[in-house]
């Protein structure tokens, strides 16, 4: 701004994923030679903001331009062309192939028809000096990389195509400290060539040392525009709050019951993902787990159910060590565990099968007799889950496909309590279900606790945290940073420590990798 | 320095390939009757050769992450065509080799097209192509029988200087003009690259169909060539129902000891060829060795059971049980 | 008239049809529509076509191929794929006849002994699936070279000597019941023993499950890798029962006579309109297309169709099946 005309200019974009809005009449400015920081916590929009720009999603409404002139991009290509170019958190690297064969993979230089691999090896090469990572051979094969260093050959494949804008989401998350350092020299030589970069991160001493300019994106909406430095840390996380509270929540019980635990970990690691993690749940208690996404909370819960090897640490049940080597062992016999996994459609449901023959799925062994199901007692119990959990359908004889997502969310959650859990672990099960439903799993989720269920629950919405969990254990890196109790599960607390700042003051944290 | 490090992980499965062919020819000339003489090279050379163009088709399907179970039929089609036209005059005689070559870019052109643009899972798509591509061979030679050029066939499979196999040559004289341009090319890159990652391949922006479809349709040529030198071997043509299926299954032993990933993306198809010609040395050392012929089938069984079992030790390094489940 | 329009048809009609009828699928209507085109097309060809002795022959020689369809049904609802099918057959047709030669307690042994052989592969290509997480074409492509390795190896190459026990001929070519053959019989038997399996037991279920979503049933609790094991056992076993019975009826067991029916099961199973990637079909549906399939056969040889011009039918009908209904979903 400040007088330079804009480079790329986005207009009251809008998106809505069925009835979710991700973007609501958002605008976005972004000039050449400046980095622009990009704020927001979980679900603000910005990475559909950002799919939106790379061609990847089509906006519902809204109007973008490029040097003055309206521009839509078909697909990611397309975008590229352009010059917009983006590094996804997901890496869209060809494990097999080399590095340069990797920088190189669309338009090679050709001599003969054959790709030219001298010149291909200058080009990648130099698109490796130019991120600062001339250290990784052009020879070497992507998938016998560290992340950190597939992450630079990324970067270098994205220069290699000569942006003009350049997205980086997240982009430093895998990375070690030095090669960040490396990173942010390559960004600040970019802006002096007169690229634009916007740069997304939720670390915010990154964000202060290398942003021009900052929007803070909340509910779809750019709420905020500033030169960056111009605003504290406690403003920024107030801009990033300030959401209204739509939904109800069951009362909590006043204090927390004093049994023994059912479910404790001690020490628990796993590979570089889950760091050091000690937790108890006792019954009768909800205890969330919060953070950013992908700070480990999926890995634990799955840890928990048995799925990871190589696990470090203890696991005890009712206080006695137990090892748990399979879903079947977590879920059947005396443990009596249940895991709502993350994406219903691939881990919780088979789409084409029928509501009966979803629902009845986990508590197959207690519904047949020598194998044989008891028709009977599989319909009674059927009807007391539909009953119970109001499930929506038009028979039990229909693919579960054709439900509602939020009914379909039911299904899982019904199709584990045929079973009587103790233990129940849920990975964000509102995610993209309405508001009615969400508000059915919050009393439903107090009712089992009061029955004596223990209930560890991940959710990437900070409002259901604070309105249902007991405790909160806030996760960054793979470890436990904070854990919140009661009247201190405050959204600024949970922000605040979600970016691993320290405590509630307004001082930065000790840096990305504390 | 470093860049030779590089080559030698790159080529390891082909080394290793080809280390296991040279042990194994060690042990087979050492122990033959006749010892390391030319005419032993040539016999030996010869049979490897049918298995080896065959094992270079069934790689560039296999990189893709595909299978082409009409492999062998194709072989045995094409064969059964070349006892028809490779005859005659020079001219007449070029115009066969073209007209079965060609036959041999069809097949693999229509495998590529139903799976492909038809969207049908390789495994089935191929067996039924298989059957079709039988069919038609029965119908070309529904008895053995047919001739071939045979100053053609004897110049081809005979020797060079006295010591060279000329089929040995040939072979080399394919890879330079299929395998090399291809395995070079955008679309052999799109090949391994879609047999690798399809996800990041697309996100990319690579030629991921037309990469794939090049890979069917040159697997068929491949397989022509081999047919056709099938029948310079034998002068006649045969619809053998066994031989096809034989030479699809040893197609696919020999990628796999070829150090070619079943799972697509790695491997070449110069490690296919050397692990073609270890697995039928393999097959000969019974008979060097005097065990009873009968014991061979088994013998090539088991190397093939063991060989595909040998790709399962990466699992135990998986640590997330999901990922079982791709 | 194309393939499409005649499963419009077929669909409109069934709109009109009792409720059981209206709810079978698409497919498994399409491939019993097209069994009554061919019964007509035949009997336009010879009146000998509708006898109730012919359909009869027809019936017990689908038999044979019915018993091995139904395990590579199961295997293939799995979402995998069983290619050890021929020299299972072949091995449980000649160990059963091998059995024999060894007194009376080898002949009374002789049945569950074929198919002991054929749960044994079955078992191997299991584990290499399940637990070795081989891929299932390529691992029983391998034990197929392997069981032909051993078979190769018993007899020392020539046609095996031994023939079939009483029992055998009597399972595959008696009549208990007036008029009914015995492998019908059989076939059904097996037959209603999978429909039950498959719809009313924990067993079939966990299938299902696995065919369509795997991740989902592992994280259900299922052990899937069991599951997978045991189907593939039972998939050699029937094999070589099939084998055993094909024995019985042809009064002994042969090198190669289980190649004739790899690609008639795969067939049968996938023109029944169980999806190829799994998950999905019916017993009624592979019933259809075994006797389609058997019909298919019997009319082109009833017209003296070369072995070539059959290979080519069948490879080009199949292909043109799944074309209309066994596509994957177009990708982006």
């Amino acid at each position: 701004m400040d007088g330079a005309a804009p480079l790329f200019r986005m207009e009251g974009i809008s998106k809505r994923y069925g009835g979710v809005r991700a973007l609501e009449k958002a605008d976005l400015t972004v000039t050449a030679g400046g980095i622009h920081a990009i704020l927001g916590e979980n679900g603000a929009g910005k990475s559909t903001l950002i799919k939106v720009m790379a061609g990847v999603v089509a906006p519902d409404e809204g109007t973008m331009t490029l040097d003055g002139r309206e521009v839509s991009f078909a697909s990611p290509a397309a975008a590229n062309q352009a010059g917009i170019v983006c590094i996804f958190q997901e890496l869209s690297l060809i494990p097999e192939l080399s590095v340069a064969d990797n920088i190189v993979i669309s338009g090679p230089p050709k001599r003969f028809g054959m790709i030219d691999r001298k010149a291909q090896r200058r080009i990648a090469e130099e698109a490796l000096a130019r991120a600062g990572a001339s250290d990784i051979h052009p020879r070497a094969l992507v998938k016998d990389l560290p992340l950190s260093r597939r992450q630079m050959v990324e970067i270098a494949k994205a220069l290699a195509r000569k942006p003009r804008i350049l997205i980086l989401d997240e982009a430093t998350s895998a990375l070690t400290a030095s090669d960040v350092a490396k990173v942010f020299e390559v960004l600040k030589r970019l802006r002096s060539e007169g690229l634009a970069l916007l740069y997304i991160s939720h670390r915010m001493n990154e964000i202060a040392e290398l942003a021009d300019h900052c929007t803070v994106f909340r509910n779809g909406r750019n709420v905020a525009s500033y030169p960056a430095g111009s605003k504290s840390d406690n403003e920024v996380v107030e801009l990033m709050i300030g959401r209204e509270y739509s939904h109800i929540f069951p009362p909590k019980p006043g204090s927390a019951p004093a049994a023994t635990p059912v479910l404790e970990a001690r020490n628990l690691s796993w590979a570089d993902r889950l760091d050091n993690i000690s937790l108890s749940v006792r019954p009768g208690e909800i205890v969330g787990l919060g953070g950013l996404d992908g700070q480990g909370q999926r890995e634990l819960l799955l840890a928990f159910f048995g799925v990871l090897r190589g696990l470090r640490g203890e696991v005890l049940i009712d206080g006695k060590p137990v090892s748990i080597a399979s879903p079947t062992a977590a879920s059947h016999g005396s443990i009596g565990m249940a895991l709502i996994p993350e994406d219903r459609k691939t881990e919780g449901l088979m789409l084409p099968m029928t509501v009966r023959e979803n629902l009845s799925f986990a508590a197959l062994d207690r519904l047949s007799k020598a194998g044989i199901i008891d028709r009977a007692a599989e319909q009674r119990l059927i009807d007391d889950m539909v009953g119970l959990l109001a499930i929506k359908t038009a028979g039990l004889d229909i693919p579960v496909g054709a439900l509602s997502g939020g009914n379909q969310q039911k299904v899982v959650i019904a199709k584990w309590l045929m079973r009587q859990p103790r233990i129940i672990l849920l990975n964000d099960p509102t995610r993209g279900i309405d508001v009615g439903t969400k508000q059915e799993l919050y009393q439903l989720m107090r009712k089992l606790a009061d029955e004596g269920a223990a209930i560890l629950f991940y959710s990437t919405d900070y409002d259901e945290l604070i309105g249902c969990c007991d405790r909160v254990l806030v996760l960054y890196d793979g470890a436990v940073k904070r854990e919140l109790i009661g009247d201190g599960i405050t959204e600024h607390a949970l922000i605040a420590s979600a970016l691993n700042m320290q405590g509630d003051d307004t001082r930065f944290g000790l840096g990305g990798k504390a | 320095m470093r860049d030779w490090r590089y080559w030698l992980a790159e080529q390891r499965g082909t080394l290793l390939a080809f280390g296991i062919f040279i042990v194994m020819f060690a042990i087979y000339s050492a122990n033959h009757p006749a010892g390391f003489t030319a005419n032993v090279v040539q016999t030996a050379a010869n049979k490897g050769v049918l298995l080896a163009f065959v094992a270079m088709a069934q790689t560039l399907v296999v990189l893709t992450a595909g299978i082409d179970l009409s492999v062998g039929m194709i072989f045995t089609l094409t064969n059964c065509m070349a006892s028809w036209l490779v005859i005659g005059t020079g001219l007449e005689t070029a115009f066969g080799v073209l007209a079965v070559l060609g036959t041999g870019l069809i097949c693999g052109a229509v495998n590529g097209a139903i799976v492909i643009y038809g969207r049908l899972q390789p495994i089935v798509a191929t067996i039924a192509t298989g059957a079709v591509f039988f069919g038609l061979a029965l119908l070309l030679r529904p008895v053995p029988g047919g001739s071939v050029n045979e100053d053609l066939a004897d110049f081809l499979t005979g020797r060079f200087f006295g010591v060279v196999p000329a089929s040995l040559v040939a072979l080399l004289v394919v890879v330079l003009v299929v395998w090399v341009p291809f395995s070079r090319s955008e679309f052999g890159r799109a090949a391994y690259a879609a047999g690798s990652s399809e996800t990041a391949a697309y996100m990319s922006g690579v030629p991921i169909r037309r990469g794939k479809f090049l890979a069917y349709t040159l697997a068929g040529l491949l397989a022509a060539i081999g047919g056709l030198f099938l029948t310079f071997f034998t002068y006649t043509g045969e619809a053998a129902y066994a031989s096809g299926n034989a030479y699809t299954l040893f197609s696919i032993a020999a990628v796999v000891l070829g150090g070619v990933s079943l799972f697509g993306g790695k491997g070449s198809a110069i490690g296919a060829i050397f692990g073609a010609l270890a697995f039928r040395t393999i097959g000969d050392l019974l008979f060097v060795f005097d065990f009873d012929p009968l014991w061979q089938p088994l013998f090539q069984g088991v190397i093939l059971l063991i060989a595909v079992s040998l790709g399962a030790f990466a699992l135990f390094r998986v640590r997330n049980r999901l990922e079982w489940f791709l | 008239m194309s393939e499409t329009t005649l499963s419009g048809i077929v669909g409109g009609i069934a709109g009109r049809m009792p409720k059981f009828l209206r709810r079978a699928d698409p497919a498994v209507v399409t491939a019993f529509a097209c069994i009554v085109l061919l019964l007509f097309l035949g009997s336009l060809y010879s009146r000998s076509f509708l006898s109730p002795e012919y359909l009869l022959q027809q019936l017990k020689v689908a038999s044979f191929l019915g018993v091995i369809a139904t395990g590579m049904m199961l295997v293939i609802l799995l979402g995998q794929i069983d290619l050890s099918v021929p020299w299972a057959v072949a091995a449980g047709a000649m160990m059963a006849c091998a059995a024999a030669a060894y007194g009376p307690a080898g002949v009374a042994l002789a049945i569950p002994f074929g198919v002991l052989c054929g749960v044994a592969i079955g078992i191997v290509n299991g584990i290499g699936v399940a637990y070795l997480r081989i891929p299932s074409m390529i691992i029983t492509l391998a034990t197929n070279a392997v069981a032909q390795g051993l078979m190769v190896v018993y007899t020392g190459g020539f046609s095996p000597q031994d023939s079939a026990t009483a029992a055998m001929r009597y399972l595959a070519t008696g009549f208990t019941i007036p008029g009914v053959p015995n492998a019908v019989i059989i076939w059904a038997l097996i037959g209603a023993a999978m429909v039950f399996v498959l719809t009313r037991s924990s067993f079939g279920r966990a299938v299902y499950g696995i065919g369509n979503r795997e991740r989902a049933a592992y994280l259900s609790g299922i052990d899937t890798r069991r599951i997978v094991l045991i189907a593939f056992a039972v998939s050699g076993g029937l094999s070589a029962f099939g084998g055993v019975l094909l024995a019985g009826y042809a009064s002994k067991a042969a090198q190669s006579m289980g190649d004739a029916y790899l690609l008639p099961s795969i067939a049968a199973v996938v023109l029944g309109g169980t999806s190829i990637l799994g998950g999905r079909g019916s017993y009624l549906g592979t019933v259809a297309g075994v006797i389609l399939i058997t019909l298919l056969q019997s009319i082109l040889s009833v017209m003296q169709m070369p072995e070539a011009g059959r290979q080519i039918i069948y490879g080009v009908v199949i292909v043109a099946m799944l074309l209309l209904y066994g596509r994957a979903p177009a990708s982006r």
